[in-house]
Formats: C-alpha cells, structure tokens, sequence
C-alpha cells in the first residue's frame, strides 16, 4: 500500500498493527453489516499516519473490499494517507493532527452513559503523541466521571518522527504518569496477540477507572530492516524492499 | 445576553433530550436551574478548552447536541484547531458559544478580549457565525443554530445590554434584520453595536440625514440579497462591529463587493484597529479608544457623507 501511494509511515502502522488485529478480530463487538448500530463498540485510531494499518483491519473484517486498499492515496478515492470523517464505514473518527482521539473517545464514552448505551471506547496514540497537551487535559478528565468503559492504548515503540520518545520529551515514566493522572493501567507486550486480546476484553476492568495500557511495541516490526529503524518513519519502500518485506512476512 | 442564553439552554434541553451543556469553569451559578434538572446533560470540562470543543465532537459522532459555552477569547482562539478539524471538517453538531466577545470583557485586559474571532471562525468551512444583538436575537440564535445540526459559533455579550427588539422578532439565520428605516445612509451593525448604531442614527438625524439601521446578525452566510439591495439603494453603507475591521464583519462585506464590480454604495468599515489595547479600562473606554461611541461613528459617517455630496447634506 505504501509503496504504491509512495507513501510513508510503515514503520508506524507496523508497529500498531497487531493491536488492531487484537483488537478488530478479538475484541470489538462490532458488525460490518452495521455499521453505525448505536451500541456498537468504538475504536478510534488516533494516530492516524497509521491508518494503512487501520484500513487493512476494516478490509479484512468486512467493512470494505479488500481490493479496495489498492485506492490508499490514490487521488479521488477514498483512502487517503490520514483519515478523512467518514471516509470508508467502520471509521469511527478523522485523524491525522496528533493529540484528539482521546477526547474524542471521552465525548463517546459520556454519549453512551447520557444514552443508556452500554458500548466500550477504545483510542489507540502513539508515545509521540503524548507530547500533546490536549492529550493531558483529556487524561485529567476522564477519571473524573469514572469513566471505565474507556481505554487508551499506548503504542509504545519508543520513537517519534525525529527521535527518541523519552528523550525529546520527558515520556517517562510512562505508566506512572497515567496512575498518577486518576487511571488504572496495564504494561504489556504489544504484539503478544493473546495478551494484547486478553487485556483489551478486560474492559471495564472493576476499578470504576478508564484503563490506560502502556503497550511495548517495536517500530517497523515483522520487517528485519525496518525493525526500531526511524528511517521507516517517512520513507517510501521500493519495489525490492516491498518484495523482501513480503517475503519476511510470509507474503511471498 | 448570558442570562438569556442560559434561560434558553434550559427551555432547549426541556424539549430535546440530546443537548448537552459543556462549560470550561465558567458561568458560576448562572446554569443551576439547567444543572438541577439535567446533571446528566451538563459538565464542566475544566479550564480546558481544547478538550471541550473535541470531547463535544465525539458526543455529536454519538448523536448528541453539544453546545460548548466559555469566554469567546478562550473558546475560540485557545483551540482553533480542534475547531477546525473536529467541528468543521467533520462537520458536527456543535454549536460554540463565545460569552464577553469584542471588547466586552476590556477591564480584564486583551487576554480577555476576542475581536479576532468572527474572522477566525468565518473562514472554516461548514462554519456558520451569528452574533446576536441583543437577548432577544441570543435566544432565537440558540434555537435556530441546535434546529440546523451543523457547526455554528454564536458571539455574545455579557449582561445588561439594551434591547434592540420589544419582543421576539421573526429570526431567521442568513436573514439581516432591519431595525429602523431610513433612507440616506445604510448602517449595519453586528453584535451588540446595535444599540450603538441606533444611537449614532439618532446622531445623524440631527444632520437630517436618515439612515437605515439593521441586525446583521449572520456574519456567515451573508444575507446577499439585503447587501445587494442596500448597496443599490445607498451612497453609503456603513459596517459596525466590536472586531477588527480586518477580516472581520466589514472584511467579508468587502470580499463580497469585491466581486460586484460598479455598485452605487460606498462601505466604511468601523471597528477596533489592528492593534491591541495595553491600558487599564473597560468596555466604554476601550470603544472610545476605537471609535466606536455614538458621536465617532456618526461623526465618520457625517464626514463621508459630506465628502460625497461634495458639502453639506440638502
């Protein structure tokens, strides 16, 4: 998909990647033939650079043809490289500036109490994104109005678009920074498929508070020479690259 | 304007049962009677304005009607961006209500002053501005924008500005209201200079000039047909906001002259300037600052007036 839009980001959508399958395939109750049922459960993909990754999950759950992801980028179709709202069904949110799922998925989460509907919110950032402020006037909110029926996942691979995510900003200590905001939290392997399912359908989670996981993921993960290589976060793979990757993956 | 808003908001949410009223930390008291009734449908999202707009976004993905209320200097400017892309481009319900716009709010200092915020919201697309005249046009501007599910940004007051109308008028949006008749010149005013350019009319008529006064309360969508008429029908016409006269009321009354070559009206455009205001005063001080008394505004329009007729008036 990257290579044929020559576009970049694979290294972010391969490291968020297997959240979503988990999450897509394992944890949301959610029906492609209905796509806007009210008490369907949410999942917002707030990174939104990441959203190959997101549009092959709604292709292969159902909720467009998979031919489809042939359109990624391509001009007058609708997948462009950031979501835009409502651009294929499925997508719950518009993204692409960084630091607004998480108040989005809080406006969902207080919809579903105001309309007695009992569905889960899930809002996937990045650890760069963390650096948005807005990210932090949602944090302090959300514990507030005890609002167990969100959850944050944290794609924690340790870069951003220039460098090191704990060292451009003071990231760490992650987890803690999220108790101390009012959440309970959760640390995990991010691409352990059977924990990263487990922990998602453990929502809520009997503390009465929104849920916050710190997932540990690789950057470029599946791919040797993408794996925790910051390069892969704006650079378009060639036509060898796309080949040995696929190979990598089983593809081939 | 704020008690008529909040008086509204109440008799709103009695009828439908997806409003919901989110705050900043502001209005003290001023939405109990709403609180007591409808807990459920009302928070305070906290001095944290980003998050309101876009938590008010993901309520109206949900269905819901979101009406966000906070100082319009900080519920515009302070999180624009959230306006931008999860209001307007997402194209949501939610309708953003900037409480002490203009110079309303002069005595706490330009931190609290918003006379840049019909030229910010205006440009977003599905964007619509109303800036009501008086607490009559505030509760019809509530009513109109929830019954219109789009984004919109209502510009209001603080409390105790005169009425311009003795009882509700028929409101609608895109639709200027005239105020009083006249026929030599043309004053539009936006937002609480209503009564102001009343009172420089009562001014001008002492010059026998007469003009005619309108609530042009919808920045966005101009109402056309009243522009086109008014600048077949005048030497001049005259725009009057508490806003910079950049990009402003004034500003899109001038893009849209810009493409009607050849009308008969000359526009003066009257607001603040484009500078701020570093000294200590209110609201009266700082339209004297301006120009934007009475007695300045008529006394601009007298010297126009004079210009084109080439003397006096008659």
């Amino acid at each position: 998909m990257a290579h044929r839009a020559r576009a970049g980001h694979v290294g972010s959508s391969l490291s968020c990647v297997d959240i979503l399958t988990a999450a897509y395939f394992g944890v949301l109750s959610i029906d492609p033939g209905l796509p806007d049922d009210p008490c369907r459960d949410r999942m917002i993909l707030s990174k939104g650079h990441a959203a190959a990754a997101l549009y092959a999950c709604l292709a292969f759950k159902g909720f467009i043809p998979v031919e489809h992801l042939e359109w990624y980028g391509r001009p007058g179709k609708n997948l462009p490289e950031h979501p835009s709202p409502n651009c294929v069904p499925g997508l719950e949110a518009h993204s692409g500036s960084l630091g607004h799922g998480l108040s989005l998925g809080i406006g969902m989460a207080l919809a579903g109490r105001i309309q007695k509907c009992d569905f889960r919110v899930y809002v996937l950032m990045s650890d760069g994104e963390c650096n948005e402020g807005a990210v932090w006037e949602a944090a302090m909110f959300a514990p507030v109005h005890g609002l167990d029926n969100l959850l944050v996942i944290i794609d924690y691979n340790k870069w951003q678009a220039t460098g090191r995510s704990d060292e451009i900003m003071a990231l760490q200590p992650l987890r803690q920074k999220w108790e101390a905001f009012g959440w309970s939290s959760r640390e995990i392997d991010g691409h352990d498929m059977g924990t990263l399912v487990r922990t998602l359908s453990n929502l809520p989670d009997g503390t009465g508070k929104p849920l916050a996981v710190i997932a540990h993921t690789i950057k470029g993960k599946g791919v040797s020479f993408m794996e925790d290589d910051n390069n892969w976060h704006y650079r378009v793979p060639n036509e060898q690259e796309v080949f040995l990757a696929r190979r990598e993956l089983g593809l081939e | 304007m704020r008690n008529a808003f909040a008086q509204e908001m109440t008799a709103l949410a009695d009828q439908d049962a997806s409003i919901v009223l989110l705050t900043a930390d502001i209005g003290n008291r001023l939405f109990n009677p709403y609180k007591d009734r409808y807990p459920q449908r009302f928070y305070n999202c906290g001095v944290a304005e980003a998050h309101m707009i876009t938590m008010a976004a993901g309520m109206a993905l949900c269905g819901l009607k979101p009406v966000a209320y906070t100082i319009a200097s900080f519920n515009t400017a302070r999180c624009y961006e959230q306006i931008k892309l999860d209001v307007c481009y997402a194209n949501l319900p939610v309708v953003i209500v900037g409480v002490g716009a203009g110079l309303a709010y002069a005595a706490n200092g330009a931190t609290h002053e918003a006379c840049e915020d019909i030229a910010m919201l205006r440009v977003l697309p599905n964007m619509t501005v109303v800036c009501p005249a008086d607490a009559w046009e505030v509760r019809c501007a509530i009513r109109e924008s929830l019954k219109r599910c789009a984004p919109a940004y209502i510009r209001l007051g603080k409390k105790n500005e005169p009425l311009v109308h003795e009882q509700e008028p028929d409101f609608r949006i895109g639709k200027a209201a005239i105020l009083r008749r006249g026929t030599d010149v043309c004053l539009l005013s936006t937002g609480c200079m209503a009564p102001v350019a009343l009172e420089a009319a009562d001014r001008l008529r002492e010059h026998d000039i007469g003009s005619e006064v309108t609530s042009f309360h919808t920045v966005k969508p101009l109402d056309e047909d009243y522009l086109a008429r008014a600048f077949a029908d005048y030497d001049v016409v005259v725009t009057i906001e508490e806003h910079s006269i950049l990009g402003g009321f004034g500003g899109s009354v001038a893009e849209w002259m810009s493409s009607r070559p050849g009308l008969r009206a000359r526009l003066l455009t009257l607001g603040t300037g484009d500078s701020f205001l570093y000294e200590a005063g209110d609201q009266e001080f700082a339209r004297m600052h301006f120009g934007l008394t009475p007695e300045a505004i008529a006394g601009r329009i007298l010297s126009l007036y004079r210009e084109l007729r080439g003397g006096d008036p008659r």
